[in-house]
């Protein structure tokens, strides 16, 4: 059934997009902005790739993934942090590292015969028709996705730590004051926002396409900062928005093949195309941006001494 | 001045070298090489690195090369340094070299220049390119003789006339076996992306496609259709091991024979500009063995391998008819290189649309 098939791929599609954005907004809305997801999505994938590759186990990979990225997040969290380097610079940097990094540590691993995920089926749930397939018959990474944005929905809005998180993001001097301790928080949520690009790539390199290559990131990290401004940083948005462009870049592909005559570049640039659309409607209502936009986003705190 | 030297230190080099049965050093010729890509990146820019070792090894003399340069701004720096650190000849191996490549050569009037798929040239400028249409042709002939359902699938990167002639080639190659073939035709609109690669082969298979082409680099379609079960064409590499029940065969890049026959020009002195479009006779292009398929059409396309070498068949020979039923090759008419080499029509059967920027 076509209907089916091609929700498939956009399940397969959207779950990195959604794990990456994810983990930016956590580290937004702690008031870092790490413009390098592409850079640790790229070192996830080739952690998980090797790790993988090395054991013969998806899971022992993707466990890589996820500390690949979190260990690459802390060079970001060291020089913008400690060292109050700029944070936009900081993140094209480590984009570019990450890039050059991960093609030198997978030189070896090219052409390399991938461990795919299974997919691990839920029972009872996964007979259900249509249903079934699509959301109880899945990797573990799409489990994890949907986990994740509930966890991190629920811990923002209706726990204290999350309460401290966000007042770090939107004020870090009030929240000195209260003695908080802003950079260790930000080092926190640095992390998980790597731990969330590294798991991102590794289901590039485990479930969409379980092979190494260099860059296989190709942009996605990209989009996945644009979602967390998509979504005007709140996380069910993320799910929604990683799921509407997943669909908008497989649906052009299926529009092609069935011969519908739209120029494929157009089609292509669709999801790009579509976040400036919501960024300019968004910008419309100065009051919506301001309610979620991370006040202290992209400022340095240096705390008096 | 330079190059009298140079054509008397070759000459003189190999006569010596003559005396010592050809296997002595042309210490005076250094060819150098400007890669888009990594020199493993497993497809395109690797197999100009193979064959640039294999010119290394075969004529003995030094070779230089640099990886990864954007074709932009850098390339031109990059060309240059090539130039001057001492280069006699550097080939460039990317479409978008092509300016920056005739900037640097206007400068250094003594060093030769050779440019990848390139359409423009100079004194000390020349242009090379393959006929990869030829392997794609045999593809098609193997792709209509296996196919069930009639219907092959094609990723296609960018509608060039390089992808459109391709996909052409295909078609025809098919068309000739199964007049009833339709080729569907996708647009990755991306020479390496593995995820959109692979969503582009998914939509392609379930839409009924059972046989798989791609123009794209990566293997990430040959890894999707060995999951779903159907067979493919790898493409500038071999892509056996990304599908070994699933590969039929693969268009290689072989430009060894090429570089070769080039660097012994410039040591013997008889190098001239000229744009070289060589194919599967000259070993530029090869096939990768035959696999997965029944004997007889295993034997189908070796004959068509042989008769496209001798020059018995030419893949773009009418008739021909367009995509919209308009004739575009008389019966017995073949399509001149220019045309080729310009083309933006798709053929009858296939099924898709040239993105247009309109």
């Amino acid at each position: 059934m076509i209907v089916e098939a091609i929700l498939l791929t956009v399940i397969t599609a959207s779950t990195p997009l959604v794990l990456a954005a994810i983990g930016e907004l956590v580290c937004e809305r702690a008031g870092v902005l790490n413009l390098g997801v592409e850079g640790m999505m790229v070192m996830g994938a080739v952690g998980a790739f090797a790790a993988a590759h090395a054991t013969g186990s998806p899971y022992l990979g993707m466990l890589a993934g996820l500390a690949t990225g979190a260990i690459f997040s802390l060079l970001f969290g060291f020089l913008t942090l400690t060292l109050v380097a700029n944070q936009v610079a900081t993140g094209l940097a480590l984009t570019i590292l990450g890039q050059g990094l991960s093609a030198m540590i997978g030189e070896s691993l090219v052409g390399r015969a991938g461990v795919k995920m299974p997919s691990f089926d839920i029972p009872l749930l996964s007979d259900i028709p249509f249903i079934g397939p699509l959301l109880f018959d899945q990797d573990l990474f799409f489990y994890l996705s949907i986990a994740i944005v509930a966890g991190t929905s629920w811990f923002l809005f209706r726990t204290r730590k999350g309460l401290v998180l966000r007042a770090v993001g939107d004020s870090h001097a009030s929240a000195h004051a209260l003695g908080i301790n802003v950079i260790g928080i930000r080092y926190l949520a640095v992390m998980f926002g790597g731990a969330c690009a590294g798991l991102a790539g590794a289901q590039l390199s485990l479930v969409y396409t379980p092979q190494w290559t260099e860059n296989m990131a190709a942009g996605r990290g990209w989009i996945a900062l644009a979602l967390v401004v998509f979504a005007s940083w709140r996380p069910w948005g993320v799910l929604l928005g990683g799921y509407l462009f997943g669909a908008v870049t497989i649906g052009q592909l299926h529009a092609q093949a069935f011969g519908i005559a739209i120029p494929s570049q157009f089609l292509s640039a669709l999801p790009y195309v579509v976040t400036i659309l919501v960024l300019v409607i968004i910008s419309q209502n100065r009051r919506m941006t301001l309610i979620n936009t991370p006040a202290a986003l992209g400022k340095p705190f240096v705390p008096d001494r | 001045m330079k190059s009298l030297k140079l054509t008397l230190a070759a000459s003189a080099a190999a006569i010596a070298g003559f005396a010592a049965s050809g296997a002595s050093a042309q210490e005076d010729v250094k060819a150098c090489f400007v890669y888009v890509g990594s020199a493993t990146d497993g497809g395109w820019t690797q197999a100009h690195d193979i064959a640039r070792q294999e010119l290394e090894d075969t004529l003995g003399i030094e070779t230089a090369y640099i990886e990864n340069v954007p074709e932009g701004p850098d390339a031109e720096r990059a060309i240059e340094r090539m130039a001057r650190s001492g280069c006699t000849i550097v080939f460039t191996t990317s479409f978008g070299f092509m300016e920056p490549t005739l900037k640097v050569a206007a400068k250094y009037p003594d060093v030769k220049f050779e440019h990848a798929t390139g359409f423009k040239t100079a004194d000390n400028v020349a242009t090379y390119n393959s006929r990869f249409y030829e392997g794609r042709y045999i593809s098609g002939v193997i792709a209509g003789s296996i196919s069930e359902s009639g219907i092959g699938g094609y990723i296609g990167s960018f509608p060039i006339p390089e992808v459109v002639m391709g996909i052409d080639a295909f078609q025809l190659g098919a068309q000739s076996v199964n007049p009833d073939f339709t080729t569907k035709v996708v647009w990755a609109n991306t020479w390496f992306d593995p995820g959109r690669e692979a969503d582009a082969a998914k939509a392609l298979i379930d839409q009924g496609v059972d046989v798989l082409a791609q123009h794209t680099d990566t293997t990430a379609p040959m890894q999707i259709a060995a999951e779903r079960g159907i067979k493919a064409f790898g493409q500038a590499s071999d892509m056996i091991e990304a599908g070994p029940e699933t590969q039929l065969t693969a268009i290689l890049d072989t430009w060894a024979p090429y570089y070769i026959k080039r660097v012994k020009a410039v040591q013997d002195g008889s190098w001239t500009s000229e744009q070289s479009w060589d194919g599967l006779k000259d070993g530029i292009l090869s096939m990768a063995p035959y696999t997965n398929m029944p004997d007889d059409v295993k034997a189908l396309a070796e004959e068509t391998e042989a008769k496209i070498i001798s020059g018995e068949l030419k893949p773009f020979t009418g008739p021909v008819t367009l995509q919209d039923g308009t004739p575009w090759l008389a019966e017995g008419e073949t399509a001149d290189d220019g045309t080729l080499l310009g083309l933006n029509v798709l053929v009858e059967g296939v099924d898709g649309t040239i993105p247009s920027s309109e």
